[in-house]
């Protein structure tokens, strides 16, 4: 049963927790969107940007800190585009997200060429090294799965923490979980919907290109086309599996990171029999069944999608 | 800020709009073209020349602006009842799938009836794939969105697996390419020796039959009450969860038409870089045509114009070819929000 026993072992989850940072970045930022009652299916190319920003800051000779805190301004700046057109101008949120996504895909790929004309291989830098924390990474299997990670991965837990805090424990969090659910009273109590609305797409847009950075300045150590591969896309099924609470939807990206690391083992084990792409398709497959399984008892925040006009009811 | 709805625009506003949406994509696509240090006058003759500058320009870009038509469509009809296809991508490659199953031997039949035989059971693979995500929005409440979208994922890794196995080409000197096509299932040239094929005539005239399913047809009507106001549409007593399925059979079979159209017409095999994303472009396509069939032939002969022009001037002038795709995406933006200011005032205050 050597297919079952992988799962027992240290360096499965510590895998898997890798592969679940840059989701749990992403997903917290979808979901603050998703909250405020924004849609933002720039998820995927403002990933993009962000692993592209993050890591050229790093490779012009910015320490890696720095090179996330770019990271996350490029995300903002992409956030306040699609605010811009989706609050007050109150745009469909479909078609503006895809617009984002192609843009910042197209603006980085662009950017790119234009910084690196000459290289046939992706440059390499420095990436962020494991940092185990004394004590707490002794714990078997649990240790250094979840205490012998990179100093990245760490702001992973804090982000989480932060953002359940601030949704739950603030009157800024109730303004942006009432900004979803029912926008004319936040206006109602003299708060600008617009401006949570905004505020919230921006911040949300900044955690999702610290989640693409996450890739290049820490799983890996340089930048390449296709690297995001549609994990947008799958933070988006995982606030909906979530149920827009940031816990269950820590809970959900772990779960399937650990499944990704699995099938990417399980090809090891069984890739001679089973052609790799079936393993491949898994992670997407899952997606769409946790999809079908939570939809039918999914309550959406009531406003998503919904623009607001202040003064309408 | 207030958004005030304006009495109907006329005729001129309402080419006014977008026509200022394509002059402001220039501008921003400039200060790009500043910033690799060429100038944007330059830039953009060498695009328009290579998209339009000569015979052999201006059939490339008819040629590139065959399975933009279809893709095109194939959003337009969706977006109109909004239902959010994102998946050509993917029907695209189910189409081009079958039509290489059955066009490589399978079925020896002569061409007219084996082309439309081929035509019709790759429109039939990209129906069902659309017909999944349909049937899961009416049905479950499952947003189709995200479905299409991981659905490109999904089919895209399929198509490999097929080409590095029982599609795979024993000729092919261990490439995932597929066979050919059998000389009967191939789409003849429309000039001899030159790359532009019957499918662009295919999907000029299916642009036509869309156009008069959307105006003229009990269907087109349906889906556009669905699309304007699903409540109201039931209330009227439309079907509005039929209508929905019937939209994303007709969307996922125009999709799946482009793949047929570039395997019969131009490539003659299938390989994964069969699409350089014509699905989501397809996306821009539909939108700067504001969803009207017929526009979507001249939109898709514009942006096809701006890729085939950009690959050109890469080439001499050294600005990246990407820029075209900066300039698509940027295009959809502005054309959103010029669109919204054609209908509505803004207010400040």
């Amino acid at each position: 049963m050597e297919a079952f026993d992988i799962l027992f072992t240290a360096t499965f989850w510590t895998a898997a927790i890798r592969i679940a940072s840059p989701l749990i970045f992403a997903t917290m930022g979808e979901l603050i969107c998703e909250r405020a009652g924004v849609l933002n299916l720039g998820i995927e190319g403002i990933m993009v940007a962000g692993a592209f920003a993050g890591w050229f800051a790093v490779y012009s000779g910015a320490d890696l800190w720095t090179g996330v805190a770019v990271a996350a301004a490029t995300g903002a700046a992409f956030g306040l585009l699609h605010a811009t057109l989706t609050v007050p101008f109150g745009l469909s949120q479909h078609v503006v997200g895809i617009g984002v996504t192609l843009l910042a895909t197209s603006l980085t790929y662009f950017t790119y060429r234009l910084a690196l004309p000459e290289v046939s291989s992706p440059p390499k830098i420095e990436p962020f090294q494991p940092w185990p924390i004394p004590l707490l990474s002794d714990i078997p299997v649990a240790g250094p799965a979840l205490f012998s990670q990179t100093p990245f991965t760490y702001l992973a837990y804090v982000t989480v923490a932060a953002v359940a805090w601030v949704l739950y424990r603030t009157p800024l969090g109730l303004a942006v979980r009432a900004a979803g659910e029912s926008p004319a009273a936040v206006e109602a109590q003299g708060i600008s919907v617009t401006a949570i609305r905004v505020g919230a797409v921006m911040a949300g847009s900044a955690l999702m290109a610290v989640g693409g950075a996450f890739l290049t300045l820490s799983a890996f150590n340089s930048f390449f086309f296709e690297m995001v591969n549609g994990r947008g896309w799958v933070c988006i099924a995982l606030v909906v599996f979530g149920s827009w609470r940031p816990g269950k939807a820590l809970l959900g990206a772990i779960l399937f990171a650990a499944f990704d690391a699995y099938q990417i083992r399980l090809q090891q084990v069984a890739g001679s029999v089973v052609p790799y792409q079936v393993f491949l398709m898994m992670p997407y497959i899952l997606s769409i069944l946790a999809l079908i399984v939570v939809a039918r008892r999914a309550t959406y925040p009531k406003a998503l999608m919904i623009p607001y006009q202040k003064g309408e009811r | 800020m207030r958004l005030e709805p304006k009495p109907a625009p006329s005729l001129a506003a309402t080419l006014a709009y977008p026509a200022a949406a394509i002059v402001a994509t220039f501008l921003i696509a400039s200060l790009l073209v500043l910033a690799a240090g060429a100038s944007p006058f330059s830039v953009f003759a060498l695009v328009a020349k290579g998209a339009a500058g000569s015979q052999f320009a201006i059939m490339e870009t008819l040629t590139r602006a065959t399975p933009l038509i279809f893709t095109g469509l194939a959003v337009a009809v969706a977006f109109r009842a909004k239902l959010w296809n994102i998946g050509a991508e993917a029907q695209l490659y189910a189409g081009a799938v079958v039509t290489v199953v059955l066009g490589t031997g399978a079925l020896p039949l002569p061409a007219p009836i084996l082309i439309p035989l081929l035509m019709v059971a790759a429109m039939a693979a990209g129906a069902l794939l659309l017909f999944g995500p349909a049937i899961l929005k009416t049905r479950f409440g499952v947003d189709e969105v995200v479905t299409t979208l991981l659905l490109n994922f999904i089919v895209l890794l399929f198509v490999s697996m097929l080409l590095e196995g029982p599609l795979k080409d024993p000729m092919g000197l261990g490439w995932p390419q597929s066979p050919k096509l059998i000389a009967e299932a191939r789409l003849p040239r429309i000039i001899q020796g030159k790359r532009l094929h019957y499918g662009f005539a295919v999907a000029l005239v299916s642009a036509f039959i869309v156009w008069v399913i959307m105006k003229k047809s009990t269907l087109g009507y349906e889906m556009r009450a669905v699309g304007h106001n699903p409540q109201g549409a039931r209330f009227a007593g439309i079907p509005v969860n039929a209508t929905l399925i019937k939209t994303a059979l007709l969307s996922g079979g125009l999709a799946a038409l482009a793949g047929f159209s570039e395997v019969s017409g131009l490539k003659g095999n299938l390989t994964l870089d069969l699409s350089p994303g014509f699905g989501y472009t397809g996306i821009v396509v539909a939108m700067l045509a504001m969803l009207n069939p017929l526009g979507v032939v001249i939109s898709a002969i514009f942006v096809a114009g701006i890729f085939v022009g950009a690959d050109a001037m890469s080439r001499s002038a050294g600005v990246p070819s990407y820029i075209a795709n900066v300039m698509t995406a940027t295009a959809l933006l502005t054309m959103v929000t010029a669109i919204m200011l054609s209908r509505y005032r803004v207010r400040w205050r």
